[in-house]
């Protein structure tokens, strides 16, 4: 039970039954669907970014516990952020869930150490690296933002 | 008949034994995959340790031996699911998902183009939508679904409606979501009143019910051998001796041949047409072992042992959690297999599925292959108990109690 009360830490609850910056925007905020097809998790993840800052977000779909709070989490950190911190806040999430940088993610080929405190409540996700089948829900909507990010620039 | 004796086959599952979690294991997950008894690894080791051999091409006594160990099995599959041609009706495939495959891709590529029907049903596991989508979308045919009452039943009350212009009816025989168990031979009579032919995922009713090919009716069945407590790796298509004659083969190479020239092939006869390749030979040894298992417990047996644990288990859910634990499927249907896809407002079945796993309790979380299914539901996942042979009372109370936990963590 130890390990389930790491992964279902109280944070986690919290922004699962109150989830920050529920609902969609409507455009010119870009409209990015991500999905874990082994589970049926659905993220929308809608972003306004302005002057490569990403002004506001919202956050849509449904799933566990895991993937809804990480969503939750990940637009509260994100929002304000410029499209740069919030990519290599990207990098810093998935090294704490101990996943190498992808190609969605640039980066140096050397990882730095990771800051946790960087982080600040999104550590709180960091139980899910025991869990293996788990890291692809807390990654779901880090994976959509990468999506969105790319689309962003390229539109 | 006799009572499955549940103490004393137990020991014939070693895994049962073992406590990945600290706990006893609850294994509610044989609608995903059940587990093979001793008979069936050790007749696959002893295949392997004495007999291996490719099979349909050596002359010396073991290759011999193994092409008869690999024949026998298909005929040992026909006469479980009582073929009139137990020999020449069964492909061994690599899975169930291939078995629609090759029927696809080879009855249906065939048979089917502009103008035609195919009759699928909202309850199908997507390994009986997707290949019919592939296929139309290269031959243009039409696919119509059966939907699915209130009570999560088939809907029958536009069938002969929408078999107007059917060549083929397919469908599960029972739903791997709701457990709800069709009318199969019902379907059969109307389908070829209709001039349609029928195919049937026998998937969850092979391991569940006695199958009577013959006095259903059907033309073709697939079914999953690992579900049956046989191994992975082998699939099983049923066909009738006069559509297997007339089917083209799918996947081609070796032995399907029976002659390759430069300018061409000669397809083999029978159902080797549809296994090119060196086929699942261990694999067919391992089925074959574990049907002569279930057979020896017996089907009725097995079949009345899956209710009692069902009507258990729905009777206990519906005691504790009145209601909080919803049960997508038919309730009170005599008609229903030990399936139970269980739904709690506001905790998600990959949160269910990770609590009670802490309880040694295995169930599946997920869309189960079925999406369609899953929005007609409403619910984007269900956490799935499964029955086998080897599971008791004491099983479905452990689960209960791991649900009352899940419920205290997350209120």
């Amino acid at each position: 039970m130890a390990d389930l009360e790491e992964l279902y830490r109280e944070i986690i609850l919290d922004h699962y039954r109150n989830p920050r910056n529920r609902g969609e925007l409507e455009p010119p905020a870009t409209r990015t669907e991500g999905f874990n097809p082994l589970c049926g998790d659905e993220i929308v993840l809608s972003l306004l970014v302005e002057s490569d800052r990403i002004v506001d977000v919202k956050i849509a779909g449904s799933g566990c516990s895991i993937s809804q709070s990480s969503g939750s989490l990940m637009s509260a950190a994100i929002k304000g952020k410029t499209v740069e911190e919030a990519r290599a806040l990207i990098g810093t999430f998935k090294q704490m869930l101990s996943l190498g940088d992808n190609d969605e993610v640039s980066g140096d080929a050397e990882p730095a150490p990771i800051n946790l405190r960087s982080l600040g409540e999104l550590a709180a996700l960091q139980g899910v690296a025991k869990f293996p089948v788990r890291i692809k829900c807390a990654t779901l909507s880090w994976n959509t933002l990468a999506q969105g990010l790319e689309e962003q620039q390229s539109a | 008949m006799t009572d499955l004796d549940v103490s004393a086959l137990r020991e014939d599952f070693p895994i049962l034994k073992l406590t990945p979690r600290g706990v006893r294991m609850v294994y509610l997950d044989s609608g995903a995959s059940a587990l093979p008894p001793h008979a069936v690894v050790t007749a696959m080791s002893t295949y392997q340790e004495t007999t291996h051999a490719n099979v349909h091409r050596g002359v010396y006594a073991t290759a011999e031996r193994a092409t008869h160990l690999y024949e026998q099995a298909r005929i040992d599959v026909g006469t479980f699911l009582h073929a009139a041609h137990p020999a020449d009706e069964i492909v061994f495939t690599k899975n169930c998902t291939e078995a629609f495959n090759v029927l696809a891709g080879s009855w249906g590529a065939k048979n089917l183009g502009e103008g035609d029907v195919v009759v699928l049903s909202e309850m199908e596991h997507h390994a009986n939508i997707v290949p019919w989508q592939q296929l139309q979308a290269r031959n243009g045919f039409t696919i119509k679904f059966l939907g699915i009452t209130d009570e999560l039943t088939l809907d029958l009350s536009n069938l002969d409606e929408l078999l107007i212009g059917a060549k083929l009816i397919s469908v599960t025989a029972t739903s791997n979501v709701l457990g709800t168990m069709n009318p199969i031979k019902e379907l059969a009579r109307r389908a070829h009143a209709a001039g349609a032919l029928i195919a049937v995922d026998g998937a969850q009713a092979v391991p569940h019910e006695r199958v009577d090919v013959v006095d259903l009716d059907i033309d073709f069945l697939a079914f999953s051998p690992h579900k049956v407590y046989g191994p992975t790796g082998i699939g099983v298509l049923y066909a009738k001796r006069e559509h297997l004659a007339d089917m083209p083969p799918f996947l081609g190479g070796g032995g399907m041949i029976k002659d390759v020239r430069l300018d061409g092939f000669l397809p083999a006869d029978g159902p080797q047409r549809f296994e090119a390749g060196t086929p699942p030979i261990a694999e067919a040894v391992g089925l074959s072992a574990a049907l002569a298992y279930v057979s020896g417990l017996g089907l009725e047996a097995i079949s009345t042992h899956h209710r009692r644990l069902t009507s258990y288990a729905l009777q206990a859910l519906e005691r504790e959690f009145s209601g909080q634990v919803v049960v997508q499927g038919p309730v009170d249907s005599p008609e229903r297999a030990g399936v139970l896809s269980l739904t709690v407002a506001d905790i998600h079945a990959h949160d269910i599925a990770q609590v009670l796993d802490t309880f040694g309790v295995c169930v599946r979380p997920g869309h189960h292959c079925a999406k369609p299914l899953m929005r007609r539901l409403g619910v984007n996942a269900t956490a799935r108990a499964s029955f086998g042979i080897y599971n008791d009372v004491d099983d479905i109370d452990t689960l209960v109690e791991a649900l009352h936990a899940t419920i205290k963590m997350f209120a």
